[in-house]
């Protein structure tokens, strides 16, 4: 324990250390490990299927691992960290597409967000009413508080979910692909919303895509994900053709065409999919050690 | 009060409110509509109109099955409705597609089993409307007897879909979301799936096995086109319920007058009636959404198209 406390001293939020992840007999994650400071932005990059998703479950504890730990606000996260999670993180879920005929207001979604969890019905009051109007406005979302829900566009419902997500004022917040499925002026909208919270409310953002380039200019570190196990750094450490290509287990190229991102798989290598191509003594850059 | 008197005298038969099991029939068939009205929001809400359906198929069973036991069939409907929800909850109908195959079949037999049940009864008791009541209702010869029970277990139904509604609804946005707030997601599907059961036994009683979904989704489904908000929606689904169900029954009082005189229409074709015309109204109105959407946004951001937070933060950033 006083080595967690030190480690909340030294102002980690989150810290996971040698994740591991077997869904029957298949090894999802391997020696996952990366910390989270307060109000850092950190990019979760990798192709579709490369397990982002369970990293973030794994956080959530939605998803046990299989060995490894993690450790949020000093405290590890066991069986008792459920509730925890609750108050500390807030979760923006992927492909979330809420139907026309759900009887939500967008005002409705955000109180959710206050209360969501608990029996009962809520007790209308000013205060309330003001926390959602104030968080829907940190969003840029206070335009169409009245709106149903499920009528808005994508670009729109991801906004309203980060104001849910927001509005119990955690420390962490995690996204699922939030930019997938959305055109680039939408997607630069939401980008611009997150390291603002991040920059002026010192929450720590945890964004999961397969496409870097839109959040670029906002990362201070990537956890790039292939094939089950992390590279963790800064876009100059990770995005690097040696460190990707020991990633995957093949040959990749990093390109960078007028200050995007491009990788390119090669001909030669193993099967990337297999979490096995990797082998040898993990390089700094990857698993347990970096942070 | 004269003025509703005089006006009641012209759509009603004069002793409407003196009769009995009309007063019964009011008092059963609001506190049906009311529960139906609230748990139909969330049964809509999570797509589970399969789910209620196949609830009441079974419940079929049990209604025919009380019948030729000689209980009252709203027990016949409450254990196996009950019952099929425990077991729908086991064979993990809460997932998205639910398990349609595997229901299907087994609504086939259970509906074959009261088919038999219907035959076996109507030979030994020689009462030929007994099946029409367990299949089409039955709100006027509902036995006193059986009220107060009919009353509580529609109010404990009531009440437990509204102490659940926020975690309810916080599960039909995302039940990944739900779960990571600590909602015991499984636990909460299989209470609201109970309460839907209680629901559909009462519906039953009021309007025939075969029918009571349509007490349960139709108004429902009619408050979710024109109210906004949870709440809202719950309370106009109960009040378009209450309303269907009272005019189904002054109607139903009146038909004992119509051609064929000396028999009375049933009263469910009534109720189902109403409340498909209220959903067909819904459509009438100006098509709402685009609607309210362009509102929303032209009150912020008269350009329009983009939403007016995309510009001010690209312009923040």
């Amino acid at each position: 324990m006083t080595e967690n406390a030190s480690r909340a001293g030294s102002g980690e939020l989150l810290r996971l250390d040698g994740i591991d992840v077997r869904l029957s007999g298949r090894e999802i994650l391997r020696d996952v490990g990366f910390a989270i400071r307060p109000g850092e932005f950190t990019g979760l990059i990798g192709p579709n299927g490369a397990g982002k998703t369970t990293i973030l479950r794994v956080i959530l504890g939605l998803q046990a691992p299989s060995s490894g730990t993690v450790i949020l606000a000093g405290e590890p996260r066991g069986k008792s960290g459920r509730s925890r999670a609750g108050s500390l993180v807030g979760y923006v879920p992927q492909k979330l597409l809420i139907e026309p005929d759900m009887p939500l207001r967008v005002r409705d979604v955000v109180a959710l967000g206050i209360d969501g969890n608990r029996l009962g019905i809520p007790f209308p009051s000013r205060a309330r009413r003001e926390l959602v109007t104030s968080t829907l406005r940190a969003v840029g979302a206070d335009g169409y508080a009245d709106a149903r829900v499920g009528e808005l566009s994508g670009g729109e419902q991801q906004r309203v979910l980060i104001a849910h997500a927001l509005i119990s004022q955690p420390k962490l917040l995690l996204l699922d692909e939030p930019l997938a499925n959305l055109d680039i002026r939408s997607a630069q909208g939401i980008v611009a919303v997150l390291a603002k919270l991040a920059r002026e409310q010192q929450i720590a953002v945890l964004i999961s895509a397969h496409d870097m380039n839109p959040l670029a200019p906002v990362m201070d570190r990537i956890v790039y994900v292939a094939a089950g196990r992390a590279a963790v750094g800064s876009s100059e450490e990770v995005l690097r053709t040696d460190v990707l290509s020991k990633l995957y287990g093949q040959h990749v190229d990093v390109l960078r065409v007028h200050g995007r991102v491009v990788i390119v798989a090669g001909e030669d290598g193993a099967d990337p999919a297999s979490p096995g191509a990797l082998t040898g003594q993990p390089d700094p850059v990857f698993g347990s050690g970096a942070a | 009060m004269s003025g509703v008197g005089h006006l009641l005298r012209y759509i009603a038969e004069p002793g409407l409110l003196s009769s009995g099991p009309v007063r019964i029939a009011a008092l059963v068939g609001a506190v049906v509509a009311i529960t139906s009205g609230a748990v139909g929001v969330f049964t809509v809400t999570r797509g589970q109109s399969f789910a209620g359906h196949s609830l009441a198929d079974v419940a079929t069973t049990g209604g025919s099955g009380a019948f030729l036991i000689g209980l009252n069939q709203f027990w016949g409907f409450l254990v196996f409705g009950v019952g099929a929800a425990a077991f729908m909850e086991i064979i993990g109908v809460q997932r998205r597609r639910g398990r349609d195959v595997a229901t299907g079949v087994i609504l086939g037999a259970a509906l074959g089993a009261a088919a038999l049940f219907l035959y076996l009864g109507s030979e030994t008791t020689s009462t030929t409307g007994a099946s029409f009541t367990i299949l089409f209702g039955s709100i006027f010869v509902i036995a006193s007897s059986t009220v107060p029970v009919l009353v509580a277990s529609g109010l404990i139904a009531l009440i437990v879909v509204v102490a659940l509604s926020r975690v309810l609804l916080l599960s039909s946005l995302s039940p990944d979301i739900a779960a990571a707030r600590g909602v015991p997601v499984r636990l909460v599907g299989a209470v609201y799936l109970i309460a839907l059961a209680v629901s559909v036994s009462l519906s039953a009683v009021a309007i025939g096995a075969v029918l009571s979904t349509a007490l349960l989704i139709g108004p429902a489904a009619t408050a979710l086109r024109v109210a906004r908000g949870p709440g809202r929606a719950m309370a106009t689904s109960a009040v378009i319920g209450v309303i269907a169900t009272w005019l189904g029954i002054v109607l139903a009082y009146d038909s004992y007058y119509w051609p064929p005189r000396g028999h009375g229409w049933p009263v469910s074709f009534f109720i189902v009636a109403f409340v498909f015309v209220f959903y067909l109204l819904t459509y009438l109105r100006r098509p709402s959404r685009p609607g309210r959407g362009q509102v929303a946004q032209t009150a912020a951001d008269p350009a329009g198209q983009a939403g007016p937070g995309e510009r001010a933060c690209s312009a923040a950033s």
